[in-house]
């Protein structure tokens, strides 16, 4: 029988050390709701997800109560909307009404976040991948939860480098919109290489061709729990270190296994999988960074610190997928610059460099994350740093994503804020050589050798 | 084998005081609760109470309790909270 230091270790985890449930995330088909009249469309859009998530917060709520854990965020994905979109959509204007329709469904359904304003075209785009992604500036702006994502590249197709100089002048654009507000519509765009089918965070999360017609997926939170975990151990040897952030990830994501399992039964909907990933927050005691200085550096950017984001990724990794029978999504260790403190304190003692940042993606999840640049950055310059970032994750067989906020009117040494789970971010400088060329050129980069497998 | 499904742990964290776990013991016996272990220590001063109930045959639902419990718990002056034991389950074993 479970015994009382059990009891207090699992609800010290939650009252001190922010131990949550990130996520719940339902991810919806929206392929049966294709129709080539947009009114249509749109209808039968607003009612599929109106009725499948109908009952999502009301649900989180009450997991929350049972169990005693906070669920922080309910959430839904929808299928790529290219693809549901392309039949009835003849122009981009047509593509933004779909915008508005998710929006007003996540607001119905009481979610904060509506994720796939998406297109796929890692290897072309076809006309209406175009339109979309030529109406995210459009459908961001005029929309609040409605968050986009487009998938450049993967280790199977190469680099839509067409699709890359395209989405350095979106970004752009959309900064452009939302000058007033600190370009902060950048925050609900992100670029992915090998991107995945059910991930269950924001902004990128949509819902895969290849899924069921609704389904569960669960994102944990943990890294104060880790950080307290290791404060334990100072001083041990890797081995110690190791096997510590294992055993704790174990325990978190089995909340996150209990917690998607409880929904998917009282929802009646198929659980997916659990997203491993240690996600930050501006919170104190909620930061990545903290752990890697926990693990022994001065600040996030010391030397030493890709060999120890590497070892505490992998030890999460481990630990989690023994505790779920699913695991998917992203699975690793965030390092958005904006929403971690640790990471925030980094930039700002200039321990930490954009470069430094890109290096750290290849050993974790996701990519270069929440980081604002000047809002002056030229659009090839923005395209040349997406490209690299697709080109680590094509290369390595991982996902890798950005999400970059130039932020119009302000330079380095300014700072933006971005409220609440977001944080702020002092703008960090850029390489401020030229990459007009190489963007120029147009057409694809080629798959990886290693992608020929068959 | 025991149903696991309605069992539920109840912990109580605080200033020690006359009295805690007769009231909360009241409590559950009036809502047909049944007790099936109690685990007490004093940390640093305070009042640390685990109990494992079965909710089975109780006359209220798991929100009623739980919020019952809550309030209860601010009379006294201590913390009350009311979780599945599924939660911990999951979490500390294999």
């Amino acid at each position: 029988m479970i015994n009382i230091w059990e009891v207090k270790e699992t609800n010290n985890m939650v009252e001190q050390e922010n131990l949550d449930v990130r996520t719940i995330t339902i991810g919806i088909s929206l392929l049966d709701c294709i129709d080539s009249d947009l009114q249509k469309l749109n209808e039968n859009i607003y009612n599929k997800i109106t009725t499948v998530a109908k009952d999502l917060a009301a649900t989180g709520e009450k997991i929350e109560k049972e169990f005693g854990i906070p669920i922080v965020n309910k959430r839904i994905s929808v299928t790529p909307i290219a693809l549901v979109g392309g039949a009835a959509c003849k122009k981009p204007e047509d593509f933004a009404t779909i915008a508005d329709t998710m929006d007003r469904a996540a607001k119905a359904v009481g979610v904060n976040l509506i994720g796939g304003y998406s297109a796929l075209v890692s290897k072309g785009m076809t006309k209406a991948d175009e339109m979309l992604i030529r109406s995210i500036p459009m459908a961001l702006c005029r929309t609040e939860r409605v968050c986009s994502s487009v998938n450049l590249a993967s280790t199977k197709t190469g680099i839509n480098m067409d699709a890359v100089k395209l989405m350095g002048e979106i970004l752009l654009e959309v900064a452009e919109q939302s000058k007033d507000r600190d370009s902060v519509d950048c925050m609900k765009l992100v670029v992915f290489c090998n991107a995945p089918d059910d991930n269950p965070f924001m902004a990128g999360a949509f819902h895969g061709v290849t899924e069921a017609d609704a389904v569960i997926n669960v994102g944990v939170s943990g890294p104060g729990v880790v950080k307290t975990a290791l404060e334990k151990v100072r001083g041990e040897n890797f081995e110690v270190l190791c096997e510590t952030i294992k055993k704790t990830a174990f325990k978190v994501t089995r909340v996150g296994q209990a917690v998607a399992q409880e929904a998917s039964k009282l929802l009646n909907i198929p659980f997916g999988i659990v997203d491993l990933s240690l996600a930050p927050t501006p919170a104190v005691g909620d930061s990545v960074a903290d752990i890697l200085c926990e693990i022994g550096l001065e600040y996030a950017g010391a030397p030493g610190t890709t060999a120890a984001l590497a070892l505490l990724n992998d030890q999460v990794k481990k630990g989690g997928v023994m505790a779920s029978s699913y695991v998917g999504g992203l699975s690793g260790a965030f390092i958005p610059v904006s929403e971690d403190q640790g990471m925030i304190d980094a930039v700002q003692a200039n321990a930490i460099t954009l470069e430094k940042l890109e290096a750290m993606t290849c050993v974790c999840s996701v990519g270069l994350d929440m980081i604002a640049i000047p809002g002056n950055t030229k659009a090839t310059t923005i395209s040349g740093i997406i490209a690299d970032e697709m080109a680590l994750g094509m290369v390595n067989q991982k996902t890798t994503a950005a999400r970059l906020i130039p932020v119009i009117g302000k330079d380095v040494g300014d700072t933006v804020e971005f409220g609440g789970l977001f944080g702020y971010a002092p703008i960090m400088p850029v390489n401020k050589y030229s990459c007009d060329d190489f963007i120029n050129r147009g057409g694809r980069i080629p798959a990886p050798i290693h992608s020929f497998k068959n | 084998m025991e149903n696991t499904v309605d069992k539920t742990i109840i912990t109580v964290v605080g200033k020690d005081t006359v009295g805690i776990i007769a009231k909360v013991c009241t409590y559950l016996a009036d809502s047909h609760i049944n007790v099936l272990d109690i685990s007490q220590t004093i940390v640093q001063d305070f009042f640390n109470m685990m109990m494992i109930v079965d909710m089975n045959k109780a006359d209220k639902s798991f929100g009623e309790c739980a919020t019952d419990l809550e309030k209860l718990g601010e009379e006294i002056g201590v913390s009350i909270k009311c979780q599945k034991e599924e939660i911990f389950e999951q979490m500390h074993r294999i």
